[in-house]
């Protein structure tokens, strides 16, 4: 039986120009930066606690340390700052949409998929270079860090690039939790992450079984990537930026497979 | 086949379960262009269940749903379609303005800004953050977004809970223009008279099947039940005993009845008593067909379940 028969005198809507598609997208990116550029509570965390970190590790408990120290403190600061708006704007987000109704009518109306993610993402990424902007500034005019203009443009690129992979870890985690359960997730991966990567104490204060685990986690490849902007000797940058692109791929695919089968 | 209109979506043999739970089962269904078709049914009857399926939220176990004559998740399909779901909650510090634009921009040929403000009364609140409005308005809000791409099928889902009367009114009325203008729409609603005033069509959803499709008028011709009152010297009590009389009750000068047999009860009461007057026959609600389908199929559930 043609189980079509009959619908033939129904018409497909419309297709849509790549004009109006365009405009779709960019209307839904639009929307996405406003409303978090509208809600202080997560605009002001995301930006101040690197911030505050920076100026108590790097300034005020800083003053004696060799030169170097406030420009390494930058990298480790940076990755720390960037690792947040992929974690929480997206992860956290996604989980209370799942919960509140927004992603069923988001995924009821005719929302080209893509431009749900590219928004939430281009968002990250707005964030994250606002967040090195206000670390380099920090940097410069209160710790006394020497910055050339291409160390600068190159942790800004190292930054917003750098947010993906934590994009794609935060898509996963709210395709596993759902609602007001989110932050406390969250906030047990993303903090305990910064740590094991050497964010906050150098690695070799960590016992060794933690220090060779230390490979395992995005954030240290990020933080050897931010280093290497800033000069820092921590050789080849590929096998890093290999390692942030396969994890970034896996991950997404992950949460894509399970968006697809529990929505 | 419905002479009412071209299909814009159906379901075929449609089966749908939660683990050990039938929420849809074999369920045949059209929608057609320029009906308001309203799915009625308790609480987990399988009403989300269908809308769910017609939307592309969820997959069939068994059978097919289409849209247009496409799959339901097909973003093809889904661009001919406005909805307004039951529980939504829409991003608090965006304006409602940027809402509706945000929602027009998925559509090939949507309405203007002002159009859809002025079809879903909320002119006045264009300016104003969405997170600051009354529970009423968000409702209207979210009625503006359903209907800002001009789709020619609508899904309401208890589109006017929460609002007060005119504003009901007000929505029920440009859901008739929106009709007139070759649109269909599907209503889920708990107010029957949001039914009886909407639909030409009403489905009656009970655990997984549909056990009425029709109009309205058809589905309280399946009541048999009917009331008379008149002003009569009879005793209450007496006529309480004839056959086809179901109850009786006195209210001053009043009789009232309940009668499954009324043509004759009324031949008899016209017979014992010549003085009678003010004769009214009433046919049943919406409301007592309802309640008299779900309670059949309640006391009956081995028929349903052959």
């Amino acid at each position: 039986m043609n189980r079509y028969t009959l619908q033939s005198a129904a018409t497909v809507p419309s297709t849509m120009s790549t004009r109006s598609l365009a405009g779709a997208y960019l209307h839904e990116i639009r929307a996405e930066c406003l409303r978090y550029l509208r809600s202080p509570g997560f605009l002001l965390p995301t930006l101040l606690f690197p911030a505050a970190f920076y100026l108590m590790f790097a300034v005020m408990l800083g003053k004696g340390q060799p030169a170097d120290a406030a420009r390494f403190l930058l990298g480790s600061y940076v990755t720390f700052g960037v690792m947040a708006p992929g974690l929480f704007g997206f992860g956290m987000s996604l989980a209370l949409e799942r919960d509140n109704g927004l992603l069923t009518l988001k995924r009821a109306l005719p929302m080209p998929p893509l431009a749900y993610l590219l928004g939430k993402m281009v968002m990250a990424m707005m964030m994250a270079l606002a967040i090195v902007s206000v670390l380099q500034l920090l940097a410069v005019g209160v710790a006394g860090v020497h910055l050339s203009a291409w160390q600068s443009l190159r942790l800004m690129a190292v930054a917003t690039f750098g947010t993906l992979p934590f994009c794609a870890l935060g898509l996963l985690l709210g395709t596993l939790v759902k609602g007001n359960g989110a932050p406390a997730v969250i906030n047990l991966i993303y903090l305990p992450m910064a740590v094991l990567s050497g964010l906050w104490f150098p690695l070799k204060v960590l016992p060794p079984v933690l220090r060779d685990m230390a490979v395992a986690w995005p954030s240290y490849h990020l933080n050897a990537l931010a280093q290497t902007a800033l000069d820092f000797p921590a050789g080849a940058a590929w096998p890093h930026v290999t390692w942030l692109v396969v994890f970034t791929l896996v991950v997404t695919a992950l949460a894509a497979w399970r968006l697809r089968r529990h929505g | 086949m419905d002479p009412n209109g071209e299909v814009l979506a159906s379901l075929r043999g449609v089966t749908k379960r939660y683990g050990a739970v039938l929420a849809l089962d074999r369920v045949d269904l059209d929608l057609h262009a320029g009906q308001v078709l309203a799915l009625l049914g308790p609480n987990g009857a399988g009403k989300s269940t269908a809308i769910g399926l017609l939307l592309g939220l969820l997959r069939a176990d068994a059978g097919q749903a289409s849209l247009f004559g496409l799959d339901p998740q097909h973003l093809a399909a889904r661009r001919g379609i406005g909805v307004m779901l039951q529980s939504a909650e829409l991003p608090d510090t965006l304006s409602v303005g940027e809402l509706i634009r945000l929602t027009a921009s998925y559509y090939p040929a949507p309405r203007s800004l002002s159009e859809t403000a002025a079809l879903a009364a909320v002119e006045d609140l264009l300016p104003r953050r969405y997170g600051r409005l009354s529970g009423g308005q968000q409702r209207r809000v979210q009625f503006a977004l359903a209907i800002c791409g001009k789709p020619r099928l609508l899904f309401l889902d208890e589109p006017t809970v929460g609002l007060d009367l005119p504003v009901r009114q007000q929505l029920w009325a440009t859901v008739r223009a929106l009709v007139d203008d070759g649109a269909a729409v599907v209503l889920t609603t708990h107010y029957l008279e949001e039914a009886e005033r909407l639909a030409d069509r009403v489905c009656v959803l009970l655990r997984g099947r549909i056990v009425s499709d029709g109009s309205v008028d058809a589905l309280r011709a399946r009541v048999v039940q009917r009331s008379v009152r008149c002003v009569t010297s009879l005793d209450v009590a007496e006529v309480g005993q004839w056959p086809g009389v179901l109850q009786a009750t006195r209210d001053n000068a009043f009789l009232q009845l309940r009668s499954n047999h009324v043509e004759s009860v009324v031949r008899r009461l016209l017979a014992a008593d010549p003085a009678l007057s003010g004769l009214e026959v009433q046919p049943a609600g919406l409301g007592e067909a309802f309640t008299e389908l779900t309670n059949d199929a309640a006391e009956h559930p081995q028929q349903e379940a052959a």
